[in-house]
């Protein structure tokens, strides 16, 4: 056992040609379209085209690794610097092959994919919607790219959260909260990513998981529930006390509102590696405007 | 008659020159992208360079041109069948078929993606047409067949509110769908392979051949029902026939290119303000056009933020609606009133 795990070591301090000798058996990963692509060597070149994929990997100190990245994907900041190959449902196929990438990470719903698979190009299609997923995530891409530490990484990230949640007083824990995605307005139910963040914080949500992951909402539900704390990005944020009936909502009355900026909000809606700092955001937010 | 052999000649020249456009676009589509023209420069020696001027440009502009081509065709049946300038493919509720189709994949791809095995090997293309030609078979089901224009219109009318409807619905329900579902419709050829390319040019040859041999039909039509009755055409059958052409030129494109806008209604307008013809030669000159439409969006959908794309759809509705407004102004400058 010890044995094996040294040679692993070795290999990743050795030359690459000598970790292709050793590494005989293919590497077989399983993704989320429940398709098995298979690697004979660790891929090198990567181009990820989902922002939490991209994260992800920085995540796993494998940064150096990406050669291009979808628009949207702005965090590290080290990335705005590499080729930018269109968004993640749109991107542009010739400027990825042009890339000569090992593996495309990407999401599912994308039909560049099969396009892509079709070039030649190996493609992992990963979709992380839950706390769980970016723990698999991590995993999955921990395992694509041989990096033997995802899940020391997905501990420390879990840590995070729990730090997050145990630094709120026991009297915060009952703050009933609503998080609006969008001014349609969607509302982050128990079952979404957010959701689960906020479950974690021990706040209550007054969107039920029976509602699904992100409800529409009528914006008459969120006055009979009533809630003690609003949670909202600043681009949604204006005219939220104008709509009819909100202006005697408890939370805003007391200036319980809580406005994320863009770049919060990324940490606290992305199923990423930051999910931490989302949390964190979240507590925050919880601590200053419930106490 | 020296009239109509001038229109007759001018419809050769327009089949001409944009035939000659297309070969010049198919040109120009090879080399413009994300790498620039040094991309063919280089095919020779670099297997990389191969790879995007063999297998991404060429079968991408070739699909463009087949898509808009199909477009154009099935545009141009539509519009004689019906009797309606404002006809279009999507008519009998092909986009919103598709659209549902597509929308529904996305859900069950998103929700569970080992329990759709099937849906999988369907594929986004696959459930694309699919929901295309079903809602046009869900329009003749509603119309109780073909015998009645207005009755099939207006089936086609309800169909495609409905099923659009539904799929707004699915994706107000499942929110994670919507940026796909936009995407889709506005179009794009970006992912269009040679199989695709293949498939596409297939079925334009189909139907550009039951279109051409039934055109008759449409001639006849364009006197007014009763007269093409009193010619003795056998019209259900020959409806049945090019409802099936215009259903399977719009499934094909749809599924490979999503739901592009305005080529299918710009197409034969933009042919018959340049020459009047019958339907034999206007479907094929329609289809031509359609194609070179598409084939210049597409150019430039790659090429003004490259190595980004536009979304094809926004080109064409922006150059087909804008060159038809220009005709227009310009015939009704001319000679009050003309073309259009």
């Amino acid at each position: 056992m010890k044995n094996s795990g040294l040679k692993f070591l070795l290999c990743w301090l050795a030359t690459s040609a000598l970790c292709s000798a050793h590494a005989a058996a293919p590497l077989q990963v399983t993704d989320d379209r429940g398709v098995v692509v298979t690697f004979a060597q660790t891929p090198q070149r990567i181009v990820s085209l989902l922002p939490s994929l991209s994260e992800t990997v920085c995540e796993l100190g494998q940064c150096q690794r990406l050669v291009g990245v979808d628009r949207y994907s702005d965090f590290p900041l080290s990335l705005r610097a590499l080729p930018q190959v269109g968004g993640g449902l749109d991107p542009n196929i010739e400027a990825i092959v042009a890339l000569k990438p090992d593996v495309v990470l990407m999401g599912t719903s994308s039909r560049a994919g099969e396009r892509l698979q079709s070039l030649g190009i190996k493609v992992v299609a990963l979709e992380p919607k839950s706390h769980a997923d970016v723990k698999r995530v991590l995993e999955k891409i921990g395992q694509v790219l041989q990096v033997p530490d995802a899940q020391r990484v997905w501990r420390v990230i879990d840590a995070g959260v729990a730090a997050a949640a145990q630094s709120l007083p026991a009297s915060v824990k009952q703050i009933r909260v609503y998080f609006e995605v969008n001014r349609a307005p969607y509302g982050a139910g128990e079952s979404s990513f957010i959701g689960e963040t906020l479950t974690r914080l021990g706040a209550k949500n007054i969107v039920p998981a029976s509602l699904g992951p992100f409800p529409k909402l009528n914006p008459e539900f969120v006055v009979r529930a009533n809630p003690d704390v609003i949670m909202v990005g600043d681009r949604d944020y204006a005219g939220l006390d104008g709509r009819p009936g909100w202006s005697s909502l408890r939370a805003i009355k007391e200036h319980r509102v809580c406005i994320f900026t863009a770049a919060q909000a990324d940490m606290v809606v992305r199923p990423g590696p930051r999910m931490a700092e989302g949390a964190r955001l979240m507590a925050q937010c919880l601590q200053g405007k419930a106490s | 008659m020296t009239d109509i052999g001038r229109q007759q000649r001018m419809a050769s020249a327009l089949g001409l020159g944009l035939l000659l456009l297309s070969v010049a676009l198919l040109l120009i589509g090879a080399s413009v992208g994300s790498t620039g023209f040094e991309s063919v420069l280089q095919a020779w020696s670099d297997p990389v360079a191969m790879q995007i001027v063999w297998d991404i440009r060429l079968p991408r502009t070739l699909g463009a041109w087949a898509a808009g081509a199909l477009l154009g065709l099935a545009g141009a049946v539509a519009q004689g069948l019906f009797r309606n300038p404002l006809a279009d493919p999507y008519l009998l509720g092909s986009a919103s078929g598709a659209s549902l189709g597509v929308s529904l994949a996305l859900v069950f791809f998103g929700v569970s993606p080992f329990a759709t095995q099937w849906l999988v090997r369907l594929g986004l293309t696959g459930a694309a047409f699919a929901g295309a030609v079903g809602a046009v078979l869900l329009t003749l089901l509603l119309a109780k067949g073909v015998q009645h224009t207005l009755r099939l219109l207006l089936a086609g009318v309800i169909v495609g509110v409905v099923l659009g409807a539904f799929a707004s619905l699915t994706m107000l329900m499942v929110p994670e769908v919507t940026q796909a579902m936009q995407a889709f419709m506005l179009g794009s050829t970006g992912f269009v392979g040679w199989t695709a390319c293949a498939l596409m040019s297939a079925v334009w040859l189909l139907c550009v051949v039951v279109a051409w041999m039934l055109s008759h039909a449409l001639d006849g039509l364009s006197l007014g029902e009763a007269t093409a009755a009193s010619l003795g055409l056998p019209l259900a059958q020959m409806r049945v026939a090019l409802i099936a052409v215009m259903a399977l030129a719009t499934g094909s494109a749809v599924a490979q290119t999503g739901l592009i806008a305005f080529v299918g209604l710009a197409a034969p307008h933009l042919v018959r303000s340049v020459t009047k013809t019958k339907h034999g030669r206007l479907i094929f000159l329609a289809s031509l056009m359609g194609g070179v439409l598409l084939m210049a969006a597409d150019m430039l959908a790659r090429w003004l933020i490259a190595p980004q794309e536009l979304p094809v759809g926004v080109l064409t509705a922006v150059l087909g609606g804008g060159y038809l407004l220009w005709l227009m102004h310009r015939s009704t400058r001319t000679s009050k009133g003309g073309a259009l």
